[in-house]
């Protein structure tokens, strides 16, 4: 039984949160018996990558599709397969094309699904909810089941095995491209938040937006990316796209280092999945240190750059 | 302009969320109700496009008798009608179902939704509405902009922001950005008074989902923090390196 992938692209490379998904998927198939084929939507270098990952087909498809290009691909793919299972990486382009494929396979999904399904028959997976607060354990009872990852939830697990690679059959449709491109606006140079593996993310206790120098270098010299929380975007210190919580960006990186943040319930939500966490607050009272593993209590204006030559020492 | 906002009513963000009934299922008690967030920022961003363009805001929600407070709110806000399809909302496919069968023969020139609601994260009602009307649907939108009988919206992409043109009808998920914090409608006393007599209908539910919440759990509490003293932070990162190995 074949599971499909979908192996989102940037501009002809794939990204770490492509090749979650496809090891994902490789380790399904193995659990329901099956393989996992991966569909990829325009021209690729290195297509054959995904093998390392446990694909052990591509289908390759041409031209550029938008998110409801991607669902009407997929839905040619998964006819053209028979596939029972649909995995998604947990990018914004796959969060819109995934519950459009849900409609046109009469499909069960569930999304921000952190682990393999802890049981094929019922099919039940685990995955976040109540903004992180919480976790649902969820049955899809459809023939057809649809999956969306949390990111750096599973995990990047290689599985080297070979990969066939062939032409796919199909296309987005003029009612899909109707929806039109106009521009890109893109953030240069920056780590992306919901994939980055080390985040550094400050608060009001920074106590003016000049201040945020510091929190740029240490993010540099760590190469993580930056956050903040929901106030300081609220008053316009920092871009909206940086705020994380419970109403604006779930991050799961390995480190998340919190400065001058108090810790309230709906940010904690938003960093709930880090791996290790580090407090640095004026305020040893501050909630934030009880979800900590490490913490540091004093004026982030005097800790932050001596955090900062501190690990350029280690790193050089 | 005829607009049609999705209501949900979810926990207020600061719930302290726990579970009954051997974890099946989520404790209301003592839990205060609120317009999902993300639906609060479309709802106003509906006022705005309402105020210069002229229509009207119709509300849906699928919920039960108990979700009218919340309802009620979003007409002290400015709505101008208001319908609750009775039904306990189970998953995004038959809420979807609801909304699209209600909204299919009304000639809405925009659907407004939340980018996903706080409570179940599926974030897939937006785009089930879209493909079920077979329309276009963009999701997050952090800015929408009405030119005649066509809209300029702004979508997040990984890595940055896309610009997008449709035809109207679209259906569009908010979040912040939409309309900034400080825009956000705050209900006034006449609004209030105005809303109690606003029209609300109940029709019955009748779709059904695929998909069911069985059990739901809590993350592992986290063991006592590690405190390491601010004039010693080459503590840390050694600690960091070394025992976490997350640097």
């Amino acid at each position: 039984m074949s599971v499909l992938v979908f192996a989102e692209n940037w501009e002809g490379s794939f990204k770490k949160s492509t090749y979650e998904a496809v090891a994902y998927a490789s380790s399904l198939a193995a659990s329901v018996g099956g393989s996992a084929t991966a569909v990829v939507i325009g021209n690729v270098g290195d297509i054959n990558a995904l093998g390392k990952y446990g694909a052990t087909k591509a289908l390759q498809f041409d031209g550029d599709a938008n998110h409801q290009g991607v669902a009407s691909i997929l839905a040619q793919a998964a006819q053209a397969t028979g596939a029972k299972y649909i995995v998604f990486n947990g990018t914004w382009k796959a969060k819109g094309a995934a519950p459009r494929l849900a409609v046109k396979l009469n499909a069960s999904i569930a999304s921000e699904v952190v682990e393999l399904p802890s049981s094929t028959a019922p099919f039940v997976v685990k995955k976040k909810a109540f903004s992180g607060k919480a976790f649902a354990h969820v049955e899809l009872s459809a023939d057809v089941k649809i999956i969306v990852l949390s990111p750096n939830a599973y995990g990047v697990h290689e599985n080297a095995v070979s990969i066939a690679v062939e032409k796919g059959n199909g296309s987005a449709s003029d009612k899909d491209n109707s929806l039109q491109h106009v521009e890109f606006q893109k953030t240069a140079g920056k780590i992306n938040l919901t994939e980055a593996e080390l985040v550094v993310s400050a608060g009001r206790g920074m106590k003016d937006p000049s201040n945020w120098g510091m929190i740029e270098a240490l993010a540099e010299t760590l190469g993580a990316a930056t956050a903040c929380s929901k106030p300081v975007s609220d008053i316009g210190w920092r871009p909206h796209h940086e705020h994380v919580g419970q109403t604006g960006i779930a991050v799961a990186p390995n480190l998340y280092i919190a400065i001058g943040i108090s810790g309230a319930i709906q940010h904690l939500a938003g960093i709930s999945s880090s791996k290790k966490i580090v407090v640095i607050n004026t305020d040893p009272e501050a909630p934030f240190f009880k979800a900590a593993d490490y913490g540091i209590v004093g004026d982030a204006l005097q800790v932050i750059p001596k955090l900062t030559e501190a690990i350029k020492k280690l790193k050089s | 302009m005829k607009i049609l906002v999705c209501i949900s009513s979810v926990p207020d963000t600061t719930t302290k969320i726990t579970f009954a009934a051997g974890n099946t299922k989520f404790n209301t008690a003592g839990v205060q109700y609120v317009i999902n967030p993300y639906d609060e920022f479309g709802l106003s961003r509906a006022m705005q496009l309402k105020e210069t363009l002229g229509g009207t805001i119709t509300t849906i929600t699928i919920g039960r008798a108990d979700t009218e407070p919340v309802i009620r709110k979003a007409l002290a806000i400015g709505a101008d009608d208001s319908v609750r399809v009775d039904a306990d909302p189970t998953d995004s496919f038959q809420v979807a179902s609801e909304i699209a069968a209600y909204a299919k023969d009304k000639a809405f020139d925009l659907i407004i939704t939340g980018r996903e609601s706080i409570d179940y994260n599926g974030g897939a009602v937006p785009g089930m509405v879209a493909e079920l009307l077979g329309i276009n649907s963009v999701s997050p939108c952090v800015k929408i902009d009405i030119n005649g009988t066509e809209a300029t919206m702004q979508t997040m992409i990984d890595g940055g922001k896309e610009v997008v043109k449709s035809a109207l009808p679209v259906v569009a998920a908010a979040q912040k950005g939409m309309v900034e914090e400080s825009e956000l409608r705050i209900p006034n006393m006449r609004g209030i008074m105005a809303a109690r007599t606003k029209p609300l209908t109940v029709i019955a539910g009748s779709a059904s989902g695929n998909t069911s919440a069985k059990t739901f759990d809590l993350p592992a509490p986290k063991a006592a923090c590690k405190m390491v003293s601010a004039d010693n932070v080459e503590e840390l990162v050694h600690l960091l390196h070394t025992e976490a190995k997350v640097i």
